[in-house]
């Protein structure tokens, strides 16, 4: 099997599984089934329940080749809060509906909670922790963020934070126009998004001037 | 001196963790053999266990344990708990398994055999009300004192429902005050009007996960909770624990809006599965899960009668509400209203009765100006159509009937701590350009009608009565500690200012400690109300009086003179008229140490509370303490005030709305910290654009459940629905009950954004109040074309 068939196969097994799960919790409607967590020591200590195979994976997760034991049907967002230890990026819906758990895929923002993480196998992840340079120096965006006292309770913080790295990459002389139409995949539950277009807006200033 | 920090943008010290990643909310944590629990949730709106079955679960590989409602205190009717055999609504957790991961949970979740029995269900309170109809509860449909009891209205009662009008029968609960018939008989123009304003869900962006473990007796909970102090209070109340076997860790929390103000029920499931199963339990909360249990805004369908004078002048008001309770408790919402109603408009003589029913729907509770943000948002546009009929303007008639300093609301005529609402209108017909826009009114141009829209909102702004704490250690520095939570409104840093400035002390030599309650702190309010502004820029400024004294006392006491002879300032207490005799706080800290007694801690005052007490004398020795409880004056009712405008587009082909402009003016006092109350102004508005335009909840009426249980379904606002650029302004004037001039900001802004966006639509539609939350584009659709709505008028959760 080459990666696509694999990805393939894996789709196909996660879509089934999930679909009878979605028929349980409708038709039963007794369980409170959700994009479920399998936790590490499913893998470790209990391999053989349900019949799942774990299976090492190498991840390119902030710059660091990362060795993980991946299932079939695990979610990024799983892996990196639950495996890596990287509990930054946050989840708010698990279900690609408030941006949360957005992080870098080849630099391109995506819902980490709607992708499997073995289809981010040999790509370069890069979450809310990966953006501090090694002496501890925020990204420009973190720093921009920092000056304009944005967000409140900031759970949507990590996600928004990473679709405006995408954005000034992209599009580094944004409009306010354009950078709402970019940062638009993410949710704040606060309303804090004056301060947020604003933040956004002095981020890609700030990233003018160090380009 | 240093440069005080009350009126200056400075970034709360919690910001960098914030986007960096490093702040740890509930589901962050981990402890060593940590399993996951999944619940059970009821299928049905009402309904009966007669037999559960966990064996098959309980045998399974990895399944540790299953905790039900036998094992959780079941608190007396009508109060919610954490796990119930009789299930009130769809969604109510019944029990929980707790299992090596969540696979296995929710697979043992499908192997559980359980027998549920039926029950009659009501999801609409007017239902609840008919003289068949059926009751959410078994003891009955409403509370009335503390009682559980029912309230059946007769078919007379409800002949007015015929034709679309409010019925009225018997109230639970009435007030009056002033010669109401005669103040409408008098006027010169009466209303009467109905109004359905719906509920809708919490929605904090983190759900109410929860991680919970025990050592040594004692119980470690990681929650998402508003508060600090009084969460940990709740926690130990209702497990029956001593506070001090409590710990709870809750540095930040994603969002609460008064559904977590302290959020402590379901705590307990992962709290008792811990210690059943002798392992630390995660609880995640789904979305889904989180809308079940999240809270709710209670909704309502009433009745307002409002007589005027000519000029506009408020002379009589009658409010009949029925309130959506959901299954549990008592919501006071319906209460608040009509306080708020009589304050905003000053209404010389009033009737209030309402009853809040109770329904087989999620629970309710406080959300963001309870009670406030429903009224406002839909006596606004009633108010804009007397200004029509008079023929008078908008502002004109809000600038007669709003409060000022003279200010009375409710029954007992209470008055006011200060009221600037006048000074905010001005402020903000300036800012807005009311003029020019009011002028464009109703303009067309293609599809789209522009409307123009005032909100003028209420709600009390702070309490008292609290504890401040904190020390100056031998590094020189101030800590604050707090014991009010951190939800984002930044008044866990905010508040801080008030000891800051008292003592010259320069911003970045302090420390505010807070979110973990074996941290040592002191009582406090709760993180809720917006009190925390108010009550603890007093509680915070009490204390660092009380360190001041005693550093002026050591100082005197050291370098001569008496204590009134010393200033403090820049992390020194020195001598008025010789800068240089004097000494720094961290040799004055020592030297409270050495002295001990009530300059380290070893004795504190005696009106303190216990748990103040507590926190003091495990701090005492580690430096110069400041402690007092906050017994400043507070004559009067502290209420703030925010007046918001709003212009909107509508498209008449599609009945869409486009918010284009917002503009929000707010008279809370003294401004702490400018960016933090532009978000308060900015965030709850945006809140009650929601509120006012698409957040609901909506049930299939023959099974009882709901079809609006995620995210996508009530939509809040995205960055794309709110305008590109707002407004602020703040009339800043000091009030005079308070030392630092401060009220709280939290929740006037919601009624103002949500008043502002109903104003607006009723005006684009040529005055026509829908009269009617959220307002959605099917119902606007249908107003612009004279065709009948698509639902009852009295309907609601549609
Ligand atoms: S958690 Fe992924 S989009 Fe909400
Ligand atoms: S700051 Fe709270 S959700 Fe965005």
């Amino acid at each position: 099997m080459n990666e696509i068939e694999l990805l393939e196969a894996v789709q196909r097994t996660v879509s089934r599984r999930m679909f009878i799960k979605g028929v349980i919790a409708a038709g039963a409607a007794t369980s409170s089934v959700g994009y479920l967590f399998r936790g590490p020591a499913a893998v470790f200590a209990l391999p053989s329940i349900q019949g799942s195979v774990g299976r090492l994976v190498t991840l390119n997760v902030n710059g660091q080749q990362r060795r993980v034991d991946v299932l079939p049907q695990e979610t990024l967002a799983m892996t990196l809060r639950y495996k890596l230890g990287l509990t930054g990026t946050k989840l708010g819906c698990d279900r690609a509906e408030c941006g949360a758990c957005t992080v870098l895929v080849d630099g391109t923002n995506h819902y980490s909670c709607s992708m499997l993480t073995r289809s981010a196998v040999g790509r370069e992840i890069t979450t809310i922790e990966g953006l501090e340079s090694e002496d501890g120096t925020l990204h420009p965006v973190q720093q921009a963020v920092v000056d304009e006292g944005g967000f409140q309770c900031a759970f949507c913080a990590p996600g928004f934070i990473m679709s405006m790295v995408a954005l000034v990459e992209a599009n580094p002389n944004p409009t306010r126009e354009e950078t709402a139409q970019a940062l638009s995949g993410n949710l704040c539950r606060c309303g804090d998004y004056d301060k947020i277009l604003t933040s956004a807006m002095r981020a890609a200033e700030y990233a003018r001037r160090e380009a | 001196m240093a440069e005080k920090t009350i009126g200056r943008d400075i970034a709360p010290p919690d910001l960098v963790a914030k986007v960096t990643g490093r702040a740890k909310y509930a589901e962050d944590f981990r402890a060593e053999g940590m399993v996951f629990a999944k619940l059970l949730a009821s299928p049905m709106p009402h309904a009966r266990v007669r037999s559960i079955d966990t064996s098959e679960a309980l045998a399974m590989d990895g399944v540790f344990g299953v905790l039900t409602a036998d094992e959780v205190p079941q608190p007396g009717a009508p109060n919610e708990p954490a796990l119930t055999n009789e299930p009130l609504y769809e969604g109510e957790a019944i029990l929980a398994v707790a299992a090596i991961d969540e696979t296995t949970a929710a697979d043992a979740i499908e192997k559980i055999r359980m027998d549920l029995e039926p029950l009659p269900f009501v999801l609409d309170p007017l239902d609840s009300l008919r003289p068949d109809g059926p009751n959410a509860r078994l003891d009955g449909n409403t509370r009335i004192g503390r009682e559980v009891q029912t309230i059946k209205w007769s078919e007379e009662d409800f002949a007015a429902a015929a034709d679309g009008h409010m019925p009225v029968g018997q109230p639970g609960d009435e007030w009056s005050y002033g010669d109401v018939d005669a103040a409408f008989d008098a006027a010169d123009l009466v209303l009467d009007e109905t109004i359905v304003h719906q509920s809708l869900t919490h929605h904090p962006l983190e759900s109410r996960s929860c991680m919970a473990y025990w050592q040594n007796g004692k119980l470690f909970i990681h929650g998402s909770t508003q508060s600090t102090a009084r969460t940990r209070a709740a926690i130990a109340r209702g497990l029956g624990l001593e506070l001090h076997d409590v710990v709870l860790i809750a540095e930040y929390c994603g969002g609460g809006f008064g559904s977590k103000i302290s959020g402590s029920t379901i705590m307990q499931v992962p709290a008792l599965l811990s210690r059943k199963i002798g392992r630390p339990v995660m609880l995640r909360i789904t979305r889904a899960e989180e809308t079940y249990l999240g809270r709710a805004r209670p909704g309502f369908q009433a009745k307002a009668k409002i007589g005027y004078r000519a000029d506009g002048r408020v002379v009589a008001m009658e409010l009949f509400i029925v309130q959506d309770n959901g299954p549990y408790g008592r919501s006071g919402d319906f209460r608040t209203a009509a306080d708020m109603a009589s304050l905003t408009y000053q209404v010389p003589a009033m009737r209030f009765g309402g009853v809040s029913v109770y329904t087989n729907t999620p629970p309710k509770s406080a959300q963001r100006a309870p009670g406030g943000g429903q009224i406002t948002s839909m006596l606004e546009p009633i108010m804009d159509k007397a200004a029509r009929e008079l023929g008078i303007d908008r502002v004109a008639l809000r600038h007669i009937n709003v409060p000022d300093n003279d200010g009375v609301f409710g029954p007992r005529r209470r008055g006011l701590t200060s009221a600037y609402v006048r000074e905010a209108l001005d402020r903000g017909v300036e800012l807005f350009g009311w003029e020019e826009r009011a002028a464009r009114s109703g303009q067309r141009h293609g599809s789209m009608v522009t409307g123009i829209g005032i909100g003028v909102s209420s709600f009390v702004g702070g309490s008292s009565g609290f504890d401040g704490l904190l020390m100056i250690r031998e590094d020189g520095k101030l800590y604050v500690h707090q014991g009010i939570g951190n939800l984002g409104t930044h008044s866990i840093a905010d508040t801080a200012r008030a000891a800051a400035d008292v003592l010259g002390m320069p911003w970045d030599r302090v420390e505010i400690v807070w979110g973990d309650t074996s941290r040592h702190l002191p009582w406090s309010a709760v993180q809720a109300g917006s009190q925390t502004t108010h009550a603890h820029t007093r509680a915070n400024h009490a204390a660092a009086m009380d360190a001041k004294r005693k550093l002026q006392e050591i100082a005197a006491g050291d370098l001569g003179g008496s204590p009134g002879d010393y200033e403090t300032g820049d992390g020194r207490v020195y001598r008025r008229n010789d800068r240089d005799t004097g000494m720094t706080f961290a040799r004055a800290a020592r030297r409270a140490t050495q002295l001990g007694g009530k300059y380290s801690g070893e004795e504190l005052p005696e009106d303190i509370n216990a748990m103040t007490v507590t926190s003091a004398q495990a701090l005492a020795g580690e430096g110069l303490m400041g402690v007092a409880k906050d017994t400043y004056p507070h004559e009067g009712s502290t209420f703030s005030f925010v007046v918001g405008f709003a212009e909107v587009e509508v498209d008449f082909e599609t009945g869409h709305v486009v918010v284009k402009d917002y503009t929000a003016v707010t008279d809370c006092g003294t401004v702490l910290h400018p960016r933090s109350l532009a978000a308060q102004l900015y965030g709850g508005g945006v809140q009650g654009m929601g509120m006012a335009r698409s957040q609901r909840w909506v049930f299939d009426p023959q099974w009882g459940v709901s079809f609006a249980k995620r995210l996508y379904t009530a939509r809040p606002p995205g960055i794309l629905d709110v305008p590109l650029e707002m407004k602020w302004a703040a009339v800043g004037i000091p009030d005079p009950q308070t030392p630092v001039g401060a009220k709280g900001i939290g929740e006037p802004p919601l009624g103002a954004g949500a008043a502002a966006i109903t104003s607006a639509i009723a005006d684009a539609l040529g005055g026509r109040c829908l009269c009617r939350t959220p307002l959605t584009a099917d119902m606007i659709l249908a107003a612009v074309e004279g065709r009948e709505q698509p639902y009852g008028p009295l309907e609601t959760h549609v």
